[in-house]
């Protein structure tokens, strides 16, 4: 697991590369050197290799930048038994996401450049994966008082964001935009709105009627995307809208977006994936914010995502343990893990013929990464070597219980998937290596 | 007292068939097993009238009933169920237990089967509570209601009490009035009524009327004198007084008013229409005394008696499958 750290010179030959920067999708290789991209050949595999040299045949295999996932939650500060930021960082090692960014929503919350400061050293130590820190918007992410969008942005946070707490009160979330735009940091915020979603655990539909469940309307996330694009469109500030889930706000985005306001949206990986009925059962695993919606919400997601609509994809990461889950679905907490699984329930659109492998990793590399301003997330000359290797083909069963995540919410438990992560690497270190890696 | 070994025999006979093990759901019965509950019931309508009302086909088996939320009707009936049948029956609710303690359903769940328990009643006020714990224990639970989902031991009971006023439930018009939306007992009803082939409908206001309901195979309708028309069952459910915060309802005279039964709505009503009531009823609300009370068309006081029997028959068909386990 722990590999040496030393950055060494490492060359991946006859690899298929996919680089979204360059929307390049094809045989090549690439050599590591001082952390960096030393060198990438399209097409021929290298030549005149230094002695030293770790030279890998890939086989064909995948080679693609690192997975950067702009929304995790772990339970450090606050709640370990969940997840720690290093049992997290080393599921995301495993899962080829080599930046993963921590929501602030912990106790205490991330609203003080002290928190984000801990945040930052941990991962330090931890040296596995890329740790960055989301700041709180409001103080405690309550949604009144402004939290210190400047001095955390200056120690290291790359954007703000209340997580899972709407910001209700339009003038706090106006002069929130403002002032964050003014700053040049961006804004992130999940549209809901708190009163008809008050007391939900599904969306609202039949088949939540039939199932007696409190439920919300989709018109509730329509409605504040609507809010938000107006204020957007007052202050000309950045948002991302923090996964969208449904029909009805994507054709608002697509309005916003037609207008050329500066708004990016992200979809999670769990809503690309599964629909209201997963929840079957009242299978709590299932159970997440937003809700899953119906299987036309889903569609149009996956549309959305091929397109550009929506430019983002990420895990949702959130880790419960079982005393949180095995409960009766009205009272067990939301969300699954999602690192791990990241990747291979991406590959899944692509081997159903439905997005373009290029589409699918610009998802959840170029595109976060031009968000939060990394240089990492392209395969170029220069960039940093967050790298992965990954075979597109073989099936496995995923099994909850052999996730690293200290909790095992997984909502791909006892799912067949396509797809493994080779070799994982971060600014040139190997943080992840199977064994068959010639 | 035990009754003379023919009345056994059939009882047993009638019994085996029922090839559950849980009674979660009337959705996972199909019409001949309802039928078969239905007749067994009608033999313990007929014990449960004589002066030695108990047998022993039960005996030796432990029942729990395990209330997280305050009950008299249903835990009673299903206490009585048990104590009929010959079965030592235990009463539980979150008060004089560990589970205020911050204990979880499953923990609750586990101990209890550590217990042997044979029957496990379960009512919880949220919605799959019955059939989680079902996934958890060994013995046989028995859905007593799970928040807004099912009531179906209630659906059985009024299916019972229909069929001995009626004869028959296909093809009866059964208007099913008031808050639906936070009715267990209404899924439930819709769900059986629907499969045994009544015209189900119902009414209320939009706002205590479940998103796309019209899709569960009812007609729903905005106004209870449309609702009303020509029906062959009026079934009033309970109103909650705290729906009234919620925006659902403006008040209690307005809703008395619009939605409340009384005999001047009833009399739109079929002829030799029965009106039905889960219980507890908010008088003056939802339905007025003068409606409740009427032997004539009332058959709230045999719903509560058919409750007991029914259960006895439920208990006894999930009896009949443990000897066979």
């Amino acid at each position: 697991m722990n590999a040496p750290p030393a950055p060494g010179l490492i060359a991946f030959q006859n690899a298929r590369l996919v680089d979204p920067a360059s929307g390049y999708d094809g045989p090549g290789a690439l050599l590591v050197a001082e952390g960096l991209i030393g060198r990438v050949s399209r097409g021929a595999d290298l030549t005149d290799l230094a002695a030293g040299v770790r030279v890998i045949d890939a086989g064909g295999a995948l080679l693609c930048p690192g997975l950067i996932d702009l929304r995790v939650k772990t339970g450090e500060p606050g709640s370990e038994p969940k997840e720690t930021l290093k049992s997290a960082a080393r599921a995301a090692a495993a899962g080829g996401v080599t930046s993963i960014v921590v929501q602030p929503d912990t106790d205490p919350v991330v609203d003080d450049p002290a928190v984000v400061d801990f945040i930052l050293r941990r991962a330090r130590d931890i040296e596995l994966v890329h740790v960055y820190p989301a700041g709180a918007a409001t103080q405690g992410c309550a949604g009144r008082g402004m939290a210190e969008i400047g001095l955390m942005h200056e120690a290291g946070c790359v954007y703000v964001t209340d997580a899972d707490s709407p910001i209700v009160d339009s003038r706090v979330m106006r002069r929130l935009l403002a002032y964050a735009g003014g700053l040049g940091v961006l804004v992130a915020h999940r549209p809901a709105d708190p009163w008809l979603a008050a007391g939900a655990v599904a969306t609202e539909s039949e088949f939540s009627g039939r199932m007696g469940l409190a439920a919300e309307p989709v018109a509730g996330e329509t409605i504040m995307l609507e809010r938000d694009i107006a204020l957007v469109a007052l202050t000309g500030a950045r948002l991302l809208v923090d996964q969208i889930s449904a029909a009805a706000p994507l054709e608002s985005l697509a309005r916003a977006k037609a207008r050329g306001l500066p708004i990016l949206a992200t979809a999670s990986i769990n809503h690309l994936t599964f629909n209201e009925l997963d929840i079957g059962d009242y299978r709590t695993f299932w159970k997440l914010t937003p809700p899953l919606r119906g299987e036309d919400d889903r569609q149009a997601l996956i549309e959305a995502v091929a397109s550009g609509l929506v430019d983002i994809v990420v895990s949702a990461h959130a880790p419960a343990p079982p005393e949180e889950k095995r409960l009766p679905f009205d009272e067990a907490a939301p969300g699954a893990v999602g690192l791990q699984t990241l990747l291979p329930a991406l590959l899944t659109l692509h081997h159903e013929g439905r997005i373009p492998l290029l589409r699918l990793i610009e998802t959840v590399t170029l595109a976060p990464a031009n968000a939060i301003g990394l240089a990492a997330g392209r395969l170029t000359v220069g960039a940093p070597a967050d790298l992965i290797l990954a075979d597109l083909h073989t099936p496995r069963l995923i099994d909850a219980a052999e996730l690293i995540s200290k909790s095992k919410n997984s909502a791909f438990d006892g799912r067949r998937l396509q797809g493994r992560v080779l070799m994982t690497l971060v600014d040139g270190r190997v943080v992840h290596e199977e064994r068959d890696v010639p | 007292m035990t009754l003379p070994a023919p009345g056994i025999d059939e009882i047993r006979m009638k019994a085996a068939p029922f090839p559950k093990r849980h009674f979660l759901s009337v959705t996972d019965l199909d019409p001949l097993e309802v039928a078969g509950l239905l007749d067994l019931a009608d033999l313990f309508v007929g014990i449960n009238r004589q002066r030695a009302k108990k047998i022993d086909l039960l005996k030796g088996r432990t029942l729990v009933n395990l209330f997280f939320e305050a009950s008299t009707r249903t835990q009673s009936s299903f206490e009585l169920a048990g104590k009929r049948l010959g079965a030592d029956v235990v009463n539980m609710s979150p008060r004089s237990s560990s589970i205020s303690k911050g204990e979880t359903l499953i923990d609750t769940a586990v101990t209890l089967n550590a217990m042997q328990p044979d029957i496990l009643i379960v009512r919880h006020q949220a919605s799959g509570a019955a059939s989680l714990l079902s996934q958890k224990v060994d013995c046989s639970v028995v859905n007593a209601g799970d928040g807004q989902h099912e009531h179906p031991s209630q659906a059985m009971l009024d299916a019972l009490s229909l069929r001995r006023a009626f004869g028959h439930i296909g093809g009866l018009t059964i208007a099913i009035c008031g808050d639906v939306l936070h009715s267990r007992v209404a899924r439930s009803n819709i769900a059986l009524l629907t499969m045994l082939g009544a015209n189900v409908r119902v009414v209320g206001p939009p706002t205590l009327i479940p998103t796309d309901a019209s899709r569960w195979g009812v007609s729903v309708i905005h106004d209870l004198k449309a609702g009303i028309a020509g029906a062959d069952v009026v079934m009033m459910l309970r109103l909650q007084v705290e729906r009234m915060q919620g925006a659902l309802v403006p008040s209690m005279r307005e809703y008395f008013r619009l939605w409340g039964l009384d005999r001047e709505k009833l009399a739109l009503a079929a002829p030799g229409v029965k009106v039905m009531h889960p219980g507890p009823m908010n008088r003056g609300v939802e339905i007025d005394s003068d409606v409740a009370d009427d032997l004539a068309v009332s058959l709230i006081q045999d719903q509560v008696e058919m409750g007991v029997a029914m259960r006895m028959a439920i208990l006894a068909s999930l009896a009949a499958r443990l000897d066979n386990r």
